[in-house]
């Protein structure tokens, strides 16, 4: 109890805390992506109905505007209701909670592959290096979202039709992850090469230590802070990337909708005048991304040695 | 000097067979051609014939050798979806396309160039402050949402222009082109600004960083000092010597411009080839998508190849020894 509570001091003494302190866009960044992350795990505690109950659901409560109370059912929800009398807030959650486990998981498995690869690359060197850097080199040259929409595709036509649907957030981890590891890679790359020439990986090859034991123990440590950075970015990257693609109609099913799809499906009512349905996931999905965005950037320039 | 371009050249064929390759697998390993083409009904010898036909039993390096031949013709093999041939949809959707990511591009240009040079002209103004400030939250909006807040705006409370398609075309010989017709170009300025704004804001900012170096130089205060007026300065003196990294931005980006059009396509129901791309993932239209997979690489290594040789014939430095280290 003690060392835990020192632990928790020397962090509010530490620079990286009064950095965070001085900054009242961070503070602020920081709360919004908290409190939507909150709201996400506990959508079923949080959200005044279930979206996917058909049972709640009254098709007389359909395109309720917020705040007023329904003709028929004289019910009142506060950011309105969709075609179906869906409440407009519940779903917002459960779709936030779609968006972000998408997001954290495709960026987990864009890390997990980038400083493999990048470390495998720096550490080895010679031909391994070369192989992983020209792909790499070769993959940026074309944007991420086409990468994702691709491989989105591909592994649709693996896939048996009936098992579609029901995989499509798996796939759709997949196809963010796979197309956001290059700047991991090259940042752990570069970070290995100059690591790997320090004196205690020599000393940890002297005795006798085997090379992936020399990765993932000694020098994997040391180039882990640019990677928070990166990872951060590539967050805000990834949340954008879901959104899109489940925008374009080849992402999140119908069954799971992430804040995209609703976003897509608000598209239809602008012209008949139901803004609403819209605006609100829009502005969820602005904040959410803008705030992961700040974040990251604060994070760069706190953890870089060099601005300081 | 030769030699260098030599090897640029030889470096992108090798990237444009990869590509191909790539494309080749999904092609070739991804669904079953022979089920797709077809019907649930065909027999044992259809299925054979087919086989056959195909040339599915020949060796791998023959049969993807005989796909980049196929290729090279424009021959794409035929649609699961539609059986029509894919490069006859291709070439129907490709005008489309092109006229778009012009007027994009040509947008981003233009709007970005004169933007960079009045904010670098008038920095600390209020204007020029509060364009800087919104490019920052144009650049962090995603491109599908700058769409739809677009179409809300303008078509759906203002009423000013339409929301999706081409609107009214001409047909001249293979080419359908909306230029001619007032709708046609109505319906282009909402794709356009979308698919162009976030190409603008960065070639905006990059004018205006080049623009605040060169107007600090020596040649600048000595034109003042012979009492050169501004327009003369500013056009003729300073802008001509930030052009280099526009240009190479600029083309770059065209890459991206080409990309993105599958998201604005979407939006705007715009009949392309981006939006038949995405329309053949959903569907699992293979021969479609690896076609799609096939033209976009093209562009892009294209692309790539002119912008290193045109740094090459710019940049004596780079002429004289090292290749020049890929930025983006």
């Amino acid at each position: 109890m003690n060392g835990e509570k020192s632990a928790w001091q020397r962090f509010l003494a530490s620079d990286f805390f009064y950095d965070f302190k001085r900054s009242p866009v961070t503070i602020v960044s920081f709360v919004i992506v908290v409190t939507l992350i909150l709201m996400a795990i506990l959508a079923d505690l949080v959200a005044p109905t279930n979206p996917f109950d058909p049972g709640s659901l009254n098709l007389m409560n359909g395109f309720t505007p917020p705040m007023e109370p329904n003709a028929f059912t004289g019910e009142t929800f506060l950011l309105g209701t969709d075609d179906q009398g869906r409440d407009l807030l519940s779903a917002i959650i459960y779709g936030l909670r779609v968006s972000l486990f998408v997001g954290l998981t495709a960026v987990i498995l864009a890390m997990f592959i980038g400083v493999s690869l990048g470390l495998l690359a720096g550490y080895r060197g010679g031909w391994v290096d070369a192989v992983i850097m020209r792909i790499a080199d070769i993959q940026v040259t074309f944007p991420s979202i086409l990468i994702a929409v691709l491989i989105f595709g591909v592994a649709r036509g693996l896939l048996p039709p009936d098992l579609r649907d029901e995989l499509a957030i798996t796939v759709l981890i997949v196809a963010i992850g796979l197309s956001e590891w290059v700047p991991f890679a090259r940042t752990v790359r570069g970070t290995t090469m100059v690591e790997k020439e320090k004196e205690y990986v020599q000393a940890a090859r002297l005795i006798g230590l085997g090379s992936s034991q020399i990765m993932v123990r000694h020098i994997l440590p040391n180039v882990l802070s640019p990677v928070l950075v990166i990872a951060t970015i590539t967050l805000a990257l990834a949340i954008i990337a879901e959104a899109t693609l489940s925008f374009l109609g080849v992402g999140a099913p119908p069954t799971e909708p992430s804040l995209g799809t609703l976003i897509r499906i608000g598209q239809d009512f602008l012209f008949s005048g139901e803004w609403w349905i819209l605006l609100f996931p829009a502005v969820t999905l602005l904040a959410l991304a803008l705030s992961v965005n700040l974040l990251g950037d604060w994070l760069r320039d706190t953890l870089n040695p060099r601005l300081k | 000097m030769l030699f260098i371009i030599l090897r640029r050249l030889l470096q992108a064929i090798v990237v444009l067979l990869l590509v191909a390759l790539v494309a080749f697998t999904i092609f070739r390993y991804i669904g079953d051609p022979v089920e797709s083409l077809l019907g649930q009904e065909a027999t044992e010898a259809d299925r054979r014939a087919l086989i056959d036909r195909l040339g599915l039993d020949d060796p791998i390096p023959v049969q993807y050798l005989r796909f980049v031949t196929n290729a090279l013709q424009g021959d794409f093999g035929v649609s699961y979806r539609t059986a029509e041939q894919v490069s006859g949809l291709i070439a129907e959707r490709l005008p489309a396309t092109l006229e778009l990511a012009l007027v994009s591009a040509l947008f981003a240009l233009v709007v970005g160039t004169l933007l960079g040079i009045y904010t670098a002209i008038y920095r600390d103004g209020f204007v020029a402050h509060t364009i800087m400030s919104s490019s920052l939250i144009g650049v962090s909006l995603p491109t599908f949402l700058i769409g739809v807040l677009l179409i809300w705006v303008f078509a759906v409370e203002l009423g000013w222009l339409p929301s999706f398609g081409r609107g009214e075309t001409v047909q001249i010989g293979f080419w359908s082109t909306g230029f001619l017709t007032a709708s046609g170009l109505k319906s282009l300025i909402l794709p356009a600004i979308t698919l162009g704004l976030y190409q603008m804001t960065l070639i905006m900012r990059l004018v205006r960083a080049e623009m605040l170096e060169v107007l600090r130089q020596d040649f600048i205060r000595f034109a003042r000092a012979r009492g050169l007026p501004d327009r003369v300065v500013y056009f003729g003196h300073a802008l001509k010597n930030t052009l280099v990294p526009v240009i190479t931005v600029a083309g770059l980006q065209l890459g991206a411009i080409v990309a993105f059009a599958i998201i604005t396509e979407t939006v705007f129901q715009w009949p392309g080839v981006g939006l038949l791309f995405v329309n053949a993932v959903f569907f699992v239209d293979i021969p479609v998508m690896s076609a799609y997979l096939l033209l976009v690489g093209t562009v892009f290594v294209v692309i790539n190849l002119i912008v290193d040789l045109l740094y090459l014939a710019i940049d004596p430095r780079i002429r004289d020894g090292q290749l020049r280290r890929k930025a983006t």
